[in-house]
């Protein structure tokens, strides 16, 4: 009997297998997510179609969806960046506090700054703060004192206390409220939003950090030094490769994209410096990342899906009762799907 | 304890005997037909150069890997080993080259981890006093509280041995045991062995050192290319005999020795040097010790050595990878000490390494890719790389060499160990160096591409290139070297011109041993 | 006059760092086995939202502790599965148990928000009770946890230093190989690390929700596995050390409380941050023998070669 041609041309195709793969994980999980859900007693049926009906079917939701994206697009190439040179960054937490934290006094300071002077260096400033503190854990690795798993891992949880240090002293803003956070922000310093959604400008950075990473790696030639650091570091120092100056160029690189999106957060969704920034993006920009094998469409597929997910986390806390939090089984799920399958397709 | 109660009567079977083995790895015969015996309370020796089959038989007889032919029986009955397990269990304990013990733990924990009767609650004192009673025994001194890390390594080979008593071993097979000594380590070494075959343990001494061998063997056996090439008794033999066995009549120099040495351009000076080059050494790293070395345009210096003489620190030493503690290294007339290996690459030094894939290649990424890494600067276009003119200017080097070019598409690791070679010198040759460093450059090829590699570093040094070829095939080094020099112990212990020595006078002083014969 | 400071500071500090120091323990035998987990903040959920829910739903928290220790456990093995049968990377896993700890410690504990339990019983011994700066603070008015911690930890260093599973624990953490030449097999010795580790760490999530807080809520370990993950390290995966230093984080809280109480403003946050400063302060100031001390199989691990 004659292959059905989709078989045939997915069978041909090396991104259409990957895309089917990612597809039968992604069901996979559904599946499993909907027994988790039936056993608590709800009804997973219903919970998937109020999500799609929210996320793809309303604009607004399909707007909250990129919004949600945005972070987590900056978080993913901070991490995939560093990653092919070998480098294990978790720290997208901490460097996006900091690159929140550095904007953040750039828009305090220059409040009276036009918004063509003020943007670029509110951007520059948050790229700066991720940057820079991912480069410390950048000069320990490549002194060969700290490994940087460590060093980004323990940073994660200071930037965090040091963005709350500020609000609550020196920034601290005089309007009473329910919580502590700085003054808004001048108008001149927020990225401009669209079409009366909360989709803002970061989206447009994310997507061209996006781009960027894919150029850099691919077609520079700094890349094909990267790659050859990441593919095999002696083989790369022998043929004259400064290792150790790539290791903390790379890293700081990752960071400032985490710092970005921390500035994009706070710019473009906040209007001030506040507390709870982030709920784990750094973390799961370090599980897109490593989802989609560090390739630039997968990262892009990835943090969609992500966001998806994380919509249905809030669909399914208004219509069924169930906790914001428990959309981390189906996060879950899918990853022990993909890490149980032996030598995956993910590296 | 000790299997002397089993008794060492003349008529007892030997404890261990291989007969007739023989194991073939693809086209090479690495034993061939090869019988070995191990008695009671006797040291034997097991002689032969790197890359005759003394690795492969000890593997056997330690149940690494199964022969492709022969038997092997303990106590004069048959054995079949298919695991180290086996091998084990029978009472055949091996002390590797690479210790198998873990730096962190104690002396008494490592041994404990070996033990098979060890209570569940670990009673340090009753181990530490058996490790010392058999310490005191057979003059194993070490400490059992002491961390295996801050060990040497002389003592680090002591636990090992220990491990194997305590597991009551009856037959211990040292590969290469003294390699990592000192010789105050190795005459201890020695005394050790004595005490051992006095309580009746067999002892298999495998070894290139031939003063040792004759030092403390009661039996010898040389192994040359596969086959037993003799076994000569040590109270008659002497060094020059030994070398003879182990390296075999050879003539020096090959029939191209006969072209006239290309003229060299009156006057000019000296391409690489070294000199009174030291460098520090890690773990089981040699040291190089006040080397002075000198390489011209259009020569090839070849450099011999057994295994462990410090060929890699050398190679490295002149690359740039690892600094000079102390010394001066020149390239060209100027001061390049302190340079770069980037910098050394750009003024014209090239690699050809033993292990391509692992060394000068990166494994996933493409041929094309491959091919740019190392050029430095040259086909930097803007931002990215100027593909058409590497393409065309490594394709013009693969031609002149005489090399079929590689789809440029594929990972390096899809191609074949000889076309990676092809693929790494082609690069490497392109741009004129000044110098090469060939570190091993046909290992573990096969012989139509290590031929064209021999070939090819004469023509690179016929076109006024320096070569340094570190080499452990005598063969290739009298057939290449325009000078030859012996490497031993980090430092350089003899020079001979082409057609100048002989594989026995090389033998010793690759060897250590100062025979008779040069005195 | 310092006296009740120090005895303040020290009183918060011993209460703080029960949790801490359990899940630190946990933590450790498993590091000593080769394997990091840090996803060590889900596995402190599962336990602090098991043992609430159980205890709320049978009245007692003699059942619910032994859940949440259960549930740790199992937990754990989970995570074994994926990294030692599945030989899956262990960062990543860890960071999905952290998502499926935030996950099903939700939907155990959405039941029981808000319900009333009567938790670990706290004792004290009576001659204790007498002296007069110990009746007027919480010193030596402890649960069974928080008594049983330091024999715990003390117990923990016996088995590891002292008995031959220990041994073969630490010998699989160093070198997988060496131990597989002795003969030993390296997966049965990590499922076993893991198992013991994840009790541990269900109980001191136990401890928050059974003891301190009497309370459940989502994430209501705030970061505490996190800062067990950078104890382990300061301590030199050392069980004896772990206690001082759980003193040590647990108490830079206390200390802020304390101070602030008498009026000296230090930022809490400045406080907060101490545990993962001084963790990395110690790690660059010891960097050679710190990194040294990390049982070297582990170390690969960090270096993205396993």
């Amino acid at each position: 009997m004659p292959e059905p041609a989709l078989a045939a041309a997915v069978r041909r195709s090396p991104a259409l297998r990957a895309s089917a793969r990612y597809l039968a994980v992604v069901l996979a999980a559904l599946a499993v997510f909907a027994a988790v859900l039936l056993l608590a007693g709800k009804d997973p049926l219903r919970a998937y179609a109020d999500t799609f009906r929210d996320t793809l079917a309303d604009a607004y939701g399909f707007s909250e969806l990129l919004v949600r994206m945005t972070p987590l697009l900056l978080a993913a190439v901070a991490v995939a960046l560093p990653a092919r040179l070998g480098l294990i960054n978790v720290g997208g937490e901490g460097q996006l506090y900091m690159g929140a934290w550095l904007a953040s006094a750039g828009a305090l300071l220059f409040p009276r700054w036009p918004a063509w002077l003020l943007l670029p260096l509110v951007a520059m400033l948050g790229f700066a703060g991720g940057a820079l503190w991912a480069a410390i854990p950048g000069v320990l690795r490549g002194l060969r004192l700290v490994n940087e798993t460590i060093a980004t891992l323990l940073l994660n949880y200071v930037a965090p206390l040091v963005v709350s240090y500020s609000i609550f002293g020196p920034w601290r803003s005089a309007e009473s409220s329910a919580y502590p956070q700085s003054p808004a922000f001048a108008d001149a310093a927020r990225l401009p939003s669209f079409l009366d959604t909360r989709i803002h400008a970061g989206l447009l950075v994310s997507l061209a950090a996006l781009l960027f990473y894919w150029l850099l790696l691919e077609k520079t030639r700094w890349g094909v030094q990267m790659r050859a650091i990441g593919g095999n570091p002696e083989a790369a120092q022998r043929l004259g490769i400064p290792v150790a100056v790539w290791i903390v160029v790379a890293l700081a690189m990752g960071g400032g994209m985490a710092g970005l999106a921390g500035m994009g957060e706070v710019m473009g969704i906040h209007g001030r410096l506040r507390q709870g920034l982030s709920p784990g993006y750094g973390f799961t920009g370090f599980l897109i990342a490593w989802l989609a094998g560090g390739r630039a469409m997968g990262i892009l597929l990835m943090a969609f899906l992500f966001a998806m997910i994380t919509s249905a986390g809030d669909t399914l806390q208004i219509t069924q009762g169930v906790p914001y939090a428990v959309v981390n089984i189906l996060l879950a799920v899918i990853l022990f799907i993909v890490l149980a399958r032996r030598r995956g397709w993910a590296r | 304890m000790g299997p002397r109660d089993a008794g060492t009567s003349p008529g007892a079977p030997p404890l261990l005997e291989a007969r007739s083995i023989r194991k073939r790895y693809g086209p090479v015969l690495a034993n061939d037909g090869v019988d070995l015996t191990l008695c009671r309370g006797e040291v034997h020796a097991l002689l032969g150069e790197n890359g005759a089959g003394k690795s492969t038989l000890s593997k056997i007889l330690y149940g690494f890997i199964r022969p492709d032919a022969g038997e092997l029986l303990w106590n004069g009955e048959r054995v079949e080993l298919g695991s180290p397990r086996d091998a084990r269990r029978l009472g055949i304990g091996m002390v590797f080259q690479s210790f198998m013990l873990i730096p962190a733990l104690s002396v008494l924990e490592n041994i404990a981890l070996f033990l098979g009767d060890l209570p569940a609650i670990v009673r340090g004192e009753a181990v530490g006093r058996r490790i010392r009673a058999l310490g005191d025994r057979f003059g194993l001194h070490v400490d059992p509280s002491a961390p295996v890390r801050q060990l040497s390594v002389g003592d680090q080979q002591k636990v090992e041995i220990l491990k194997l008593l305590l597991a009551e071993a009856r037959v211990l097979v040292f590969d290469e045991p003294t390699k990592v000594l000192a010789p105050h380590e190795v005459r201890a070494l020695v005394r050790v062995f004595g005490a051992l075959k006095a309580e009746g343990y067999a002892i298999l001494f495998i070894t290139h050192k031939l003063r040792e061998a004759l030092a403390c063997a009661d039996r010898i056996t040389v192994l040359r290319q596969g086959r037993v090439a003799g076994r000569p008794r040590p109270d008659q033999a002497d060094a020059a005999t030994l070398v003879k066995l182990m390296f075999g009549d050879r003539e020096p120099g090959p029939s191209v020795a006969a072209e006239a040495a290309p003229s060299r351009p009156p006057g000019a000076g000296p391409i690489f040097e070294l000199r009174g080059a030291w460098s520090r050494a890690s773990g089981s790293e040699t040291p190089l010790r006040g080397l002075d070395l000198t390489i011209r345009a259009g020569e090839i210096v070849g450099v011999a050595g057994v295994s462990g003489s410090g060929q890699k620190e050398l190679g490295d030493l002149i690359l740039g990878l690892r600094p000079l503690s102390a010394g001066t290294r020149w390239f060209d007339g100027e001061d390049a000490s302190s340079w770069s290996i980037a910098r050394l690459r750009e003024r014209g030094v090239a690699f050809v390494p033993e292990d391509p894939l692992a060394m000068a290649a990166v494994p996933g990424m493409s041929v094309r890719e491959n091919l740019v890494l190392g050029t430095g600067r040259r086909y930097w276009k803007g931002a990215t790389v100027d593909w058409p003119r590497l393409e065309s200017a490594m394709t013009a080097s693969f031609g002149a060499l005489a090399f079929p070019v590689p789809p440029l598409d594929r990972p390096a690791f899809a191609l074949s160990g000889g076309n990676l070679q092809r693929m790494v010198i082609a690069r490497e040759l392109a741009h004129a160096p000044r110098l090469v460093v060939a570190l091993y450059p046909t290992r573990g090829l096969d012989v139509r591409s290590a031929v064209s590699v021999r070939e090819l570093l004469q023509r690179a040094r016929d076109t006024g290139t320096g070569v340094l070829l570190i080499s452990e095939d005598l063969d290739e080094l009298a057939e290449l070297s325009d000078r030859l020099l012996v490497l031993y112990g980090g430092a350089v212990t003899g020079e001979f011109a082409r057609g100048g020595w002989t594989a026995e006078e090389v033998g010793h002083l690759m060897t250590g041993s100062k025979g008779a014969a040069l005195a | 006059m310092t006296t009740p400071l120090l005895v303040g500071i020290l009183a918060g500090a011993i209460l703080s760092g029960t949790s801490l120091l359990y899940a630190a323990l946990g933590e450790t035998i498993g590091e000593r086995a080769g394997i990091v987990n840090l996803g060590l903040e889900g596995i402190l959920l599962i336990g602090a939202s098991v043992g609430f829910a159980v205890t709320a739903a049978t009245g007692s928290a003699w059942w619910g502790l032994p859940a949440a220790a259960a549930a740790g456990a199992a937990s754990n093995l989970l995570f074994g599965w994926l990294v030692v049968a599945r030989r899956a990377n262990q960062l990543a896993s860890g960071l999905a148990m952290m998502f499926l700890g935030f996950g099903v410690s939700a939907l155990v504990g959405a039941r029981w928000v808000g319900a009333v339990i009567v938790g670990l019983p706290k004792w004290r011994p009576p001659l204790l009770g007498t002296l007069p700066w110990v009746k007027s603070s919480t010193l030596f008015h402890y649960d069974v946890l928080t008594w049983l911690a330091l024999p715990v930890a003390l117990l923990l260093w016996w088995v590891l230093f002292r008995t031959r599973w220990g041994l073969r624990v630490r010998a699989v953490g160093e070198s997988p190989t060496a131990t597989y030449a002795a003969g030993i097999d390296p997966s049965a010795l990590q499922y076993q690390a893991l198992a013991a580790g994840g009790a541990l760490g269900g109980v001191a999530g136990a401890h928050l929700s059974l003891s301190l807080t009497l309370t459940w809520a989502e994430y209501m370990t705030a970061g505490r596995g996190f800062i067990a993950i950078a104890l382990v390290i300061f301590s030199k995966w050392d069980p004896l050390r772990a206690v001082a230093g759980a003193l040590l984080f647990g108490g830079a809280e206390a200390l802020q409380l304390q101070l602030q109480a008498r009026g000296v403003e230090i930022s809490p946050f400045l406080l907060e941050m101490s545990p993962y400063v001084l963790t990395l302060v110690v790690l660059l100031a010891w960097g050679g023998s710190r990194r040294l001390a990390a049982p070297a199989s582990l170390g690969r691990t960090f270096q993205g070669v396993q």
